[in-house]
Protein backbone atom coordinates (compact mmCIF):
# COMPACT_ATOMS: atom_id res chain seq x y z
CA UNK A 1 0.00 0.00 0.00
CA UNK A 2 2.48 2.34 1.13
CA UNK A 3 4.15 1.76 -2.49
CA UNK A 4 1.04 2.54 -4.08
CA UNK A 5 0.76 6.24 -2.48
CA UNK A 6 4.22 7.08 -3.29
CA UNK A 7 4.25 6.39 -6.39
CA UNK A 8 1.17 8.08 -7.06
CA UNK A 9 2.22 10.72 -4.83
CA UNK A 10 5.57 11.20 -6.68
CA UNK A 11 3.30 11.40 -9.89
CA UNK A 12 1.13 14.12 -8.68
CA UNK A 13 4.29 15.75 -7.63
CA UNK A 14 6.12 15.83 -10.78
CA UNK A 15 3.45 17.28 -12.90
CA UNK A 16 3.19 19.78 -10.19
CA UNK A 17 -0.61 18.74 -9.07
CA UNK A 18 0.85 20.19 -5.94
CA UNK A 19 4.21 20.82 -4.00
CA UNK A 20 3.87 18.97 -0.96
CA UNK A 21 2.40 15.75 1.27
CA UNK A 22 1.01 15.45 4.23
CA UNK A 23 1.13 12.24 5.38
CA UNK A 24 2.38 9.80 8.27
CA UNK A 25 6.04 8.85 9.30
CA UNK A 26 7.25 6.90 11.62
CA UNK A 27 7.21 8.55 15.12
CA UNK A 28 9.04 7.32 18.09
CA UNK A 29 8.12 3.69 17.74
CA UNK A 30 6.78 2.41 14.91
CA UNK A 31 3.23 1.87 16.53
CA UNK A 32 3.23 5.69 16.76
CA UNK A 33 2.94 7.44 13.45
CA UNK A 34 2.72 10.87 13.35
CA UNK A 35 1.69 13.87 10.76
CA UNK A 36 4.36 15.05 8.75
CA UNK A 37 5.15 16.92 5.79
CA UNK A 38 6.92 15.70 3.01
CA UNK A 39 8.61 17.52 -0.08
CA UNK A 40 9.20 15.26 -3.12
CA UNK A 41 13.09 14.18 -2.09
CA UNK A 42 11.71 13.38 1.36
CA UNK A 43 8.78 10.72 0.19
CA UNK A 44 10.98 7.36 1.27
CA UNK A 45 9.91 8.41 4.82
CA UNK A 46 6.42 8.57 4.05
CA UNK A 47 4.42 5.20 5.35
CA UNK A 48 1.16 4.27 5.53
CA UNK A 49 -0.16 1.08 7.37
CA UNK A 50 -2.73 -0.07 10.08
CA UNK A 51 -0.97 2.45 12.44
CA UNK A 52 -1.41 5.67 10.37
CA UNK A 53 -4.24 6.51 12.72
CA UNK A 54 -3.72 9.97 13.26
CA UNK A 55 -6.83 12.24 11.31
CA UNK A 56 -4.83 14.60 9.28
CA UNK A 57 -7.75 16.78 8.24
CA UNK A 58 -6.87 19.16 11.21
CA UNK A 59 -3.32 19.80 10.03
CA UNK A 60 -4.66 21.58 6.86
CA UNK A 61 -5.75 24.38 8.73
CA UNK A 62 -2.03 25.64 8.95
CA UNK A 63 -0.97 24.06 5.96
CA UNK A 64 -3.83 25.31 3.46
CA UNK A 65 -2.44 29.11 4.38
CA UNK A 66 0.31 28.46 3.72
CA UNK A 67 1.35 29.28 -0.64
CA UNK A 68 1.50 26.27 -2.55
CA UNK A 69 -0.98 22.87 -3.11
CA UNK A 70 -0.53 20.82 -0.80
CA UNK A 71 -1.69 16.85 -1.25
CA UNK A 72 -3.79 15.78 1.89
CA UNK A 73 -3.76 11.62 2.50
CA UNK A 74 -7.08 10.91 3.43
CA UNK A 75 -8.80 7.76 4.60
CA UNK A 76 -12.60 7.49 4.42
CA UNK A 77 -13.57 8.66 7.92
CA UNK A 78 -11.21 11.31 7.75
CA UNK A 79 -12.94 12.64 4.72
CA UNK A 80 -15.60 13.55 7.09
CA UNK A 81 -13.65 15.95 9.30
CA UNK A 82 -12.24 17.44 6.29
CA UNK A 83 -15.82 18.31 4.73
CA UNK A 84 -16.88 20.08 8.48
CA UNK A 85 -13.75 22.20 8.61
CA UNK A 86 -14.51 23.47 4.85
CA UNK A 87 -17.92 23.85 6.35
CA UNK A 88 -17.06 26.03 9.21
CA UNK A 89 -14.39 27.99 6.42
CA UNK A 90 -10.91 26.90 8.27
CA UNK A 91 -9.24 25.42 5.44
CA UNK A 92 -8.78 26.84 2.08
CA UNK A 93 -10.06 24.08 -0.09
CA UNK A 94 -7.99 25.24 -3.16
CA UNK A 95 -4.85 24.69 -1.88
CA UNK A 96 -5.12 21.34 -0.86
CA UNK A 97 -5.55 18.59 -3.24
CA UNK A 98 -7.64 15.48 -1.85
CA UNK A 99 -5.52 11.81 -2.37
CA UNK A 100 -8.39 9.05 -0.62
CA UNK A 101 -6.33 6.18 0.62
CA UNK A 102 -8.50 2.58 1.47
CA UNK A 103 -8.49 1.76 4.57
CA UNK A 104 -8.42 -1.75 6.81
CA UNK A 105 -9.28 -0.22 9.89
CA UNK A 106 -6.46 1.00 12.03
CA UNK A 107 -4.72 -1.75 14.70
CA UNK A 108 -4.87 -1.48 18.34
CA UNK A 109 -1.34 -1.81 19.76
CA UNK A 110 -2.42 -2.04 23.04
CA UNK A 111 -4.69 -4.98 21.99
CA UNK A 112 -1.76 -6.70 20.16
CA UNK A 113 -0.28 -6.26 23.55
CA UNK A 114 -3.57 -7.88 25.65
CA UNK A 115 -2.48 -10.66 23.60
CA UNK A 116 0.26 -11.91 25.51
CA UNK A 117 3.04 -10.77 22.88
CA UNK A 118 5.67 -9.65 24.68
CA UNK A 119 8.98 -7.39 23.01
CA UNK A 120 7.44 -6.10 19.85
CA UNK A 121 10.35 -5.36 17.26
CA UNK A 122 8.14 -4.44 14.17
CA UNK A 123 4.66 -5.80 12.82
CA UNK A 124 4.20 -6.41 8.68
CA UNK A 125 0.50 -6.79 7.72
CA UNK A 126 0.12 -9.77 4.95
CA UNK A 127 -3.40 -9.69 3.59
CA UNK A 128 -5.49 -10.76 7.06
CA UNK A 129 -2.46 -11.80 9.07
CA UNK A 130 -0.10 -9.74 11.22
CA UNK A 131 3.52 -11.25 10.95
CA UNK A 132 4.55 -9.90 14.10
CA UNK A 133 8.65 -9.95 15.17
CA UNK A 134 9.22 -10.46 18.68
CA UNK A 135 12.47 -10.56 20.43
CA UNK A 136 11.40 -14.03 21.10
CA UNK A 137 10.42 -14.84 17.29
CA UNK A 138 7.92 -14.68 15.12
CA UNK A 139 4.24 -14.35 16.12
CA UNK A 140 0.98 -14.37 13.68
CA UNK A 141 -2.40 -12.89 14.78
CA UNK A 142 -5.47 -12.49 12.67
CA UNK A 143 -5.85 -8.92 12.08
CA UNK A 144 -9.10 -8.67 12.77
CA UNK A 145 -8.51 -9.39 16.21
CA UNK A 146 -6.65 -6.50 17.15
CA UNK A 147 -8.71 -3.46 15.26
CA UNK A 148 -9.19 -0.08 16.80
CA UNK A 149 -12.52 -0.32 18.23
CA UNK A 150 -13.63 3.57 16.64
CA UNK A 151 -12.59 1.34 13.68
CA UNK A 152 -15.22 -1.52 15.05
CA UNK A 153 -17.97 1.03 14.15
CA UNK A 154 -16.67 2.35 10.86
CA UNK A 155 -18.93 4.30 9.18
CA UNK A 156 -17.83 3.50 5.94
CA UNK A 157 -15.09 3.09 3.03
CA UNK A 158 -16.40 5.17 0.84
CA UNK A 159 -14.65 9.21 1.41
CA UNK A 160 -16.83 12.12 1.48
CA UNK A 161 -14.49 13.95 -0.54
CA UNK A 162 -11.69 13.01 -2.71
CA UNK A 163 -9.74 14.49 -5.65
CA UNK A 164 -9.27 10.86 -6.55
CA UNK A 165 -9.31 7.99 -4.47
CA UNK A 166 -6.22 5.09 -5.05
CA UNK A 167 -7.99 1.57 -5.17
CA UNK A 168 -6.05 -1.20 -3.21
CA UNK A 169 -8.32 -3.80 -4.53
CA UNK A 170 -8.41 -5.25 -1.36
CA UNK A 171 -12.13 -6.07 -0.10
CA UNK A 172 -13.45 -2.56 1.99
CA UNK A 173 -13.58 -3.51 5.79
CA UNK A 174 -17.22 -3.34 7.35
CA UNK A 175 -18.16 -2.12 10.51
CA UNK A 176 -18.87 -4.66 13.02
CA UNK A 177 -20.91 -2.89 15.99
CA UNK A 178 -23.25 -0.59 16.82
CA UNK A 179 -21.80 2.62 18.04
CA UNK A 180 -24.78 3.11 20.39
CA UNK A 181 -24.53 0.37 22.15
CA UNK A 182 -22.67 1.29 25.15
CA UNK A 183 -24.35 4.40 25.17
CA UNK A 184 -28.05 2.82 25.70
CA UNK A 185 -26.43 0.29 28.05
CA UNK A 186 -25.68 3.43 30.11
CA UNK A 187 -28.88 5.10 29.62
CA UNK A 188 -30.38 2.25 30.71
CA UNK A 189 -28.54 2.16 34.58
CA UNK A 190 -29.97 4.41 37.62
CA UNK A 191 -28.88 7.96 37.56
CA UNK A 192 -26.27 6.81 40.52
CA UNK A 193 -24.89 3.84 38.42
CA UNK A 194 -24.03 6.66 35.91
CA UNK A 195 -22.72 8.80 38.04
CA UNK A 196 -20.46 6.04 39.80
CA UNK A 197 -19.42 5.06 35.80
CA UNK A 198 -18.56 8.59 34.87
CA UNK A 199 -16.86 9.72 38.06
CA UNK A 200 -14.37 6.67 37.83
CA UNK A 201 -13.50 7.71 34.51
CA UNK A 202 -13.43 11.29 34.97
CA UNK A 203 -11.03 10.95 37.92
CA UNK A 204 -8.65 10.01 35.53
CA UNK A 205 -8.10 12.55 33.49
CA UNK A 206 -4.96 14.33 34.06
CA UNK A 207 -5.54 17.32 31.78
CA UNK A 208 -3.01 16.70 29.50
CA UNK A 209 -5.53 18.43 26.34
CA UNK A 210 -4.67 15.92 24.26
CA UNK A 211 -8.12 15.03 23.40
CA UNK A 212 -8.71 18.64 22.76
CA UNK A 213 -5.59 19.17 20.89
CA UNK A 214 -6.05 16.25 18.14
CA UNK A 215 -10.05 17.03 17.77
CA UNK A 216 -10.45 18.36 14.21
CA UNK A 217 -13.72 20.06 16.14
CA UNK A 218 -11.74 21.84 18.75
CA UNK A 219 -9.97 24.14 16.46
CA UNK A 220 -11.37 27.34 17.83
CA UNK A 221 -8.56 30.28 17.56
CA UNK A 222 -8.73 30.73 21.51
CA UNK A 223 -10.47 27.84 23.54
CA UNK A 224 -12.25 28.74 26.58
CA UNK A 225 -9.37 26.29 28.64
CA UNK A 226 -6.49 28.58 27.52
CA UNK A 227 -8.35 31.73 28.80
CA UNK A 228 -5.85 33.11 31.51
CA UNK A 229 -8.27 35.00 32.57
CA UNK A 230 -10.53 32.27 34.10
CA UNK A 231 -7.41 30.23 35.22
CA UNK A 232 -9.19 27.32 34.77
CA UNK A 233 -5.71 25.87 33.39
CA UNK A 234 -4.36 26.43 37.17
CA UNK A 235 -7.22 24.82 38.74
CA UNK A 236 -7.66 21.80 36.53
CA UNK A 237 -7.63 18.86 38.53
CA UNK A 238 -7.92 20.71 42.12
CA UNK A 239 -12.16 19.64 42.08
CA UNK A 240 -14.08 17.21 41.05
CA UNK A 241 -16.45 19.56 39.45
CA UNK A 242 -13.71 21.33 36.98
CA UNK A 243 -13.33 17.17 35.73
CA UNK A 244 -16.79 16.93 34.64
CA UNK A 245 -17.01 20.75 33.65
CA UNK A 246 -14.34 20.10 31.13
CA UNK A 247 -15.74 17.10 29.72
CA UNK A 248 -19.06 18.48 29.61
CA UNK A 249 -17.96 21.81 27.65
CA UNK A 250 -16.09 20.19 25.30
CA UNK A 251 -18.35 17.70 23.78
CA UNK A 252 -21.06 20.37 24.26
CA UNK A 253 -18.93 22.53 21.85
CA UNK A 254 -18.59 20.00 19.36
CA UNK A 255 -22.14 18.49 19.66
CA UNK A 256 -23.02 18.52 15.89
CA UNK A 257 -20.09 19.47 14.60
CA UNK A 258 -18.36 15.63 15.63
CA UNK A 259 -17.85 13.79 13.23
CA UNK A 260 -17.29 10.79 15.78
CA UNK A 261 -13.87 10.07 14.48
CA UNK A 262 -12.59 8.36 17.53
CA UNK A 263 -9.67 10.41 17.86
CA UNK A 264 -10.27 12.00 21.21
CA UNK A 265 -10.94 7.96 22.59
CA UNK A 266 -7.80 6.94 20.66
CA UNK A 267 -5.03 9.61 21.91
CA UNK A 268 -6.23 10.00 25.84
CA UNK A 269 -3.05 8.52 27.76
CA UNK A 270 -6.16 7.55 30.48
CA UNK A 271 -7.96 5.43 27.87
CA UNK A 272 -11.32 7.26 29.44
CA UNK A 273 -13.75 6.34 26.88
CA UNK A 274 -14.92 10.12 25.70
CA UNK A 275 -16.59 8.67 22.30
CA UNK A 276 -19.21 8.03 25.05
CA UNK A 277 -19.87 11.11 25.61
CA UNK A 278 -20.22 12.28 21.68
CA UNK A 279 -21.97 9.81 20.81
CA UNK A 280 -24.80 10.85 23.68
CA UNK A 281 -25.24 13.89 21.77
CA UNK A 282 -24.80 12.42 18.37
CA UNK A 283 -27.55 9.89 19.57
CA UNK A 284 -29.80 13.15 21.24
CA UNK A 285 -29.77 14.91 18.03
CA UNK A 286 -30.78 12.28 15.83
CA UNK A 287 -33.26 11.18 17.80
CA UNK A 288 -34.63 14.84 18.47
CA UNK A 289 -33.74 16.24 15.39
CA UNK A 290 -33.56 13.97 12.79
CA UNK A 291 -30.61 12.03 11.53
CA UNK A 292 -27.43 13.67 11.28
CA UNK A 293 -24.11 12.82 10.03
CA UNK A 294 -21.55 15.88 10.58
CA UNK A 295 -19.82 15.96 7.54
CA UNK A 296 -21.11 13.86 5.13
CA UNK A 297 -22.77 16.63 3.58
CA UNK A 298 -20.85 20.68 2.74
CA UNK A 299 -25.03 21.87 1.88
CA UNK A 300 -26.82 20.85 5.14
CA UNK A 301 -26.89 22.71 7.72
CA UNK A 302 -25.64 21.86 11.67
CA UNK A 303 -28.25 20.99 13.98
CA UNK A 304 -27.28 23.49 16.58
CA UNK A 305 -27.26 26.53 14.13
CA UNK A 306 -31.12 25.20 13.02
CA UNK A 307 -33.97 24.84 14.69
CA UNK A 308 -37.88 23.89 13.83
CA UNK A 309 -40.93 25.71 15.64
CA UNK A 310 -41.92 22.20 16.61
CA UNK A 311 -38.68 20.97 18.23
CA UNK A 312 -39.27 18.86 21.17
CA UNK A 313 -39.29 20.80 24.71
CA UNK A 314 -36.56 20.35 26.99
CA UNK A 315 -39.25 18.59 29.70
CA UNK A 316 -38.62 15.36 27.26
CA UNK A 317 -35.69 14.62 28.95
CA UNK A 318 -37.85 14.39 32.10
CA UNK A 319 -40.90 13.00 30.20
CA UNK A 320 -38.59 9.68 28.75
CA UNK A 321 -38.28 8.60 32.23
CA UNK A 322 -36.07 6.06 32.62
CA UNK A 323 -34.02 5.82 36.20
CA UNK B 1 -25.84 29.45 67.73
CA UNK B 2 -24.50 26.68 69.35
CA UNK B 3 -23.62 23.91 67.22
CA UNK B 4 -26.24 22.08 67.95
CA UNK B 5 -28.94 24.70 66.67
CA UNK B 6 -27.21 24.96 63.38
CA UNK B 7 -27.53 21.05 62.66
CA UNK B 8 -30.95 21.71 63.16
CA UNK B 9 -30.85 24.75 60.72
CA UNK B 10 -33.31 24.35 57.85
CA UNK B 11 -32.24 23.43 54.34
CA UNK B 12 -32.71 26.10 51.95
CA UNK B 13 -32.29 25.69 48.95
CA UNK B 14 -30.42 27.80 46.09
CA UNK B 15 -31.83 28.38 43.03
CA UNK B 16 -30.99 30.45 40.06
CA UNK B 17 -33.15 31.39 37.88
CA UNK B 18 -31.86 32.54 34.36
CA UNK B 19 -34.65 35.45 32.97
CA UNK B 20 -34.87 36.66 29.92
CA UNK B 21 -35.21 40.53 29.95
CA UNK B 22 -38.21 40.94 27.90
CA UNK B 23 -40.58 38.28 28.63
CA UNK B 24 -39.66 36.07 32.15
CA UNK B 25 -38.09 39.04 34.04
CA UNK B 26 -41.18 41.50 32.75
CA UNK B 27 -43.30 38.30 33.80
CA UNK B 28 -41.66 38.57 37.62
CA UNK B 29 -41.69 42.07 37.38
CA UNK B 30 -45.54 41.65 37.20
CA UNK B 31 -46.04 39.14 39.66
CA UNK B 32 -44.04 41.26 42.30
CA UNK B 33 -46.47 44.21 41.62
CA UNK B 34 -49.51 41.68 41.51
CA UNK B 35 -48.35 40.79 45.18
CA UNK B 36 -47.93 37.50 44.42
CA UNK B 37 -45.05 35.34 46.01
CA UNK B 38 -42.59 33.49 44.84
CA UNK B 39 -40.20 31.43 47.01
CA UNK B 40 -37.03 33.79 48.12
CA UNK B 41 -34.75 30.97 47.51
CA UNK B 42 -35.04 31.56 43.62
CA UNK B 43 -32.52 34.31 43.07
CA UNK B 44 -32.73 35.97 39.22
CA UNK B 45 -30.06 36.35 37.03
CA UNK B 46 -31.49 38.56 33.99
CA UNK B 47 -29.99 37.83 30.27
CA UNK B 48 -31.20 39.26 26.94
CA UNK B 49 -32.75 36.35 25.99
CA UNK B 50 -32.80 32.96 26.76
CA UNK B 51 -30.64 32.14 24.20
CA UNK B 52 -27.71 34.61 26.12
CA UNK B 53 -27.54 31.36 28.42
CA UNK B 54 -24.53 29.68 28.10
CA UNK B 55 -24.04 25.91 29.39
CA UNK B 56 -21.14 27.29 31.28
CA UNK B 57 -23.53 29.69 33.27
CA UNK B 58 -25.53 26.38 33.95
CA UNK B 59 -22.61 24.72 35.28
CA UNK B 60 -20.93 27.61 37.05
CA UNK B 61 -24.49 27.88 38.92
CA UNK B 62 -24.25 24.50 40.15
CA UNK B 63 -20.33 25.12 40.97
CA UNK B 64 -21.15 28.47 42.99
CA UNK B 65 -23.58 26.08 44.83
CA UNK B 66 -26.95 26.16 43.29
CA UNK B 67 -28.78 23.53 43.83
CA UNK B 68 -31.55 23.75 40.53
CA UNK B 69 -30.91 26.17 37.98
CA UNK B 70 -34.26 27.45 35.91
CA UNK B 71 -33.99 29.54 32.35
CA UNK B 72 -37.02 31.17 31.95
CA UNK B 73 -37.55 32.78 28.10
CA UNK B 74 -40.14 33.97 26.12
CA UNK B 75 -42.74 32.17 24.44
CA UNK B 76 -41.87 30.00 21.31
CA UNK B 77 -42.41 32.53 18.37
CA UNK B 78 -42.43 35.40 20.90
CA UNK B 79 -38.83 36.33 21.27
CA UNK B 80 -37.64 39.61 20.96
CA UNK B 81 -34.94 38.62 19.18
CA UNK B 82 -37.10 36.72 17.06
CA UNK B 83 -35.55 32.67 16.98
CA UNK B 84 -33.20 33.33 20.39
CA UNK B 85 -35.18 30.65 22.41
CA UNK B 86 -35.68 28.45 19.36
CA UNK B 87 -32.14 27.75 19.76
CA UNK B 88 -31.84 27.56 23.29
CA UNK B 89 -34.15 24.83 23.54
CA UNK B 90 -32.16 22.69 21.33
CA UNK B 91 -29.23 23.62 23.50
CA UNK B 92 -30.82 23.26 26.89
CA UNK B 93 -32.60 19.99 25.87
CA UNK B 94 -29.07 18.68 25.02
CA UNK B 95 -27.18 19.87 27.43
CA UNK B 96 -30.28 18.93 30.23
CA UNK B 97 -30.14 15.18 28.43
CA UNK B 98 -26.18 14.82 28.94
CA UNK B 99 -26.52 16.31 32.68
CA UNK B 100 -29.01 13.10 33.51
CA UNK B 101 -26.56 10.88 31.04
CA UNK B 102 -23.74 11.77 33.82
CA UNK B 103 -25.64 11.24 36.61
CA UNK B 104 -26.19 14.55 37.72
CA UNK B 105 -30.80 14.40 38.89
CA UNK B 106 -32.83 15.34 35.92
CA UNK B 107 -34.89 17.47 38.34
CA UNK B 108 -32.88 19.80 38.83
CA UNK B 109 -32.64 21.70 35.52
CA UNK B 110 -35.85 22.94 33.57
CA UNK B 111 -36.70 25.57 30.76
CA UNK B 112 -40.20 27.47 31.36
CA UNK B 113 -41.22 29.84 28.58
CA UNK B 114 -43.33 32.68 30.87
CA UNK B 115 -44.73 35.94 29.10
CA UNK B 116 -44.37 39.86 30.36
CA UNK B 117 -48.27 39.28 31.15
CA UNK B 118 -47.70 35.89 33.42
CA UNK B 119 -47.25 36.65 36.14
CA UNK B 120 -49.20 33.79 37.90
CA UNK B 121 -47.42 31.33 35.76
CA UNK B 122 -44.25 32.49 37.07
CA UNK B 123 -45.16 32.36 40.82
CA UNK B 124 -46.40 29.57 40.33
CA UNK B 125 -43.75 27.85 38.29
CA UNK B 126 -40.84 29.00 40.89
CA UNK B 127 -42.82 27.63 43.47
CA UNK B 128 -43.45 24.32 42.30
CA UNK B 129 -39.99 24.35 40.81
CA UNK B 130 -38.42 25.07 44.29
CA UNK B 131 -40.66 22.42 46.11
CA UNK B 132 -39.00 19.82 44.02
CA UNK B 133 -35.42 21.03 44.77
CA UNK B 134 -36.91 21.12 48.61
CA UNK B 135 -37.36 17.49 48.19
CA UNK B 136 -34.43 16.75 46.23
CA UNK B 137 -32.54 18.19 48.58
CA UNK B 138 -28.69 19.34 47.98
CA UNK B 139 -26.72 19.40 45.13
CA UNK B 140 -24.05 16.76 45.45
CA UNK B 141 -22.75 15.67 42.40
CA UNK B 142 -22.08 18.85 40.65
CA UNK B 143 -20.73 21.09 43.20
CA UNK B 144 -17.41 22.66 43.90
CA UNK B 145 -16.03 22.04 47.43
CA UNK B 146 -13.61 24.73 47.07
CA UNK B 147 -16.72 27.06 46.53
CA UNK B 148 -18.54 25.96 50.01
CA UNK B 149 -18.23 28.47 52.93
S1 LIG C 1 -6.72 13.11 26.60
FE1 LIG C 1 -7.61 12.01 28.37
S2 LIG C 1 -6.32 12.58 30.13
FE2 LIG C 1 -5.87 14.04 28.48
S3 LIG C 1 -7.25 15.78 28.89
FE3 LIG C 1 -8.33 14.43 27.45
S4 LIG C 1 -9.54 13.06 28.75
FE4 LIG C 1 -8.01 14.03 30.08
S1 LIG D 1 -14.79 14.98 19.67
FE1 LIG D 1 -13.52 13.14 19.32
S2 LIG D 1 -14.69 11.93 17.83
FE2 LIG D 1 -15.55 14.01 17.79
S3 LIG D 1 -14.48 15.08 16.14
FE3 LIG D 1 -13.35 15.51 18.06
S4 LIG D 1 -11.75 13.92 18.14
FE4 LIG D 1 -13.27 13.23 16.63
S1 LIG E 1 -35.83 37.76 24.17
FE1 LIG E 1 -36.96 36.45 25.50
S2 LIG E 1 -36.26 34.53 24.81
FE2 LIG E 1 -35.29 35.82 23.34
Amino acid sequence: MTELIKAKVSELLANQTADRVLGWKKGEFFYDETPAVFQAEELDDLVYDGFSAPNLSKYLIKESKKEGKVIALLKPCDTYSFNQLIMEHRINRDNVYVVGVPCRGNLDINKIREKGIKGIQSIKEQGDELIIETIYGTKTLPREEVILDRCLCCKGSQHMVADEVIESGEPAWEAKADRFEMVTKLENMTSDERFAFWRGELSKCIRCNACRNVCPACSCLQCVFDDPASKVQAKSNADDFEENMFHIIRAFHVAGRCTDCGECSRVCPQGIPLHLLNRKFIKDIDTFYGEYQAGADIEAKGPLTEFNKDDVEPSIVKERGGK
Amino acid sequence: MSLNEETKKEYKPLIVAFCCNWCSYAGADLAGSSRLTYPTDVKIIRVPCSCRVNPLFVLRAFQRGADGVIIAGCHPGDCHYTSGNYFARRRMTLLFSMLDYLGIERERTRVEWISAAEGVKFSTTMNEFAKTIHELGENKKLRDLRCEE
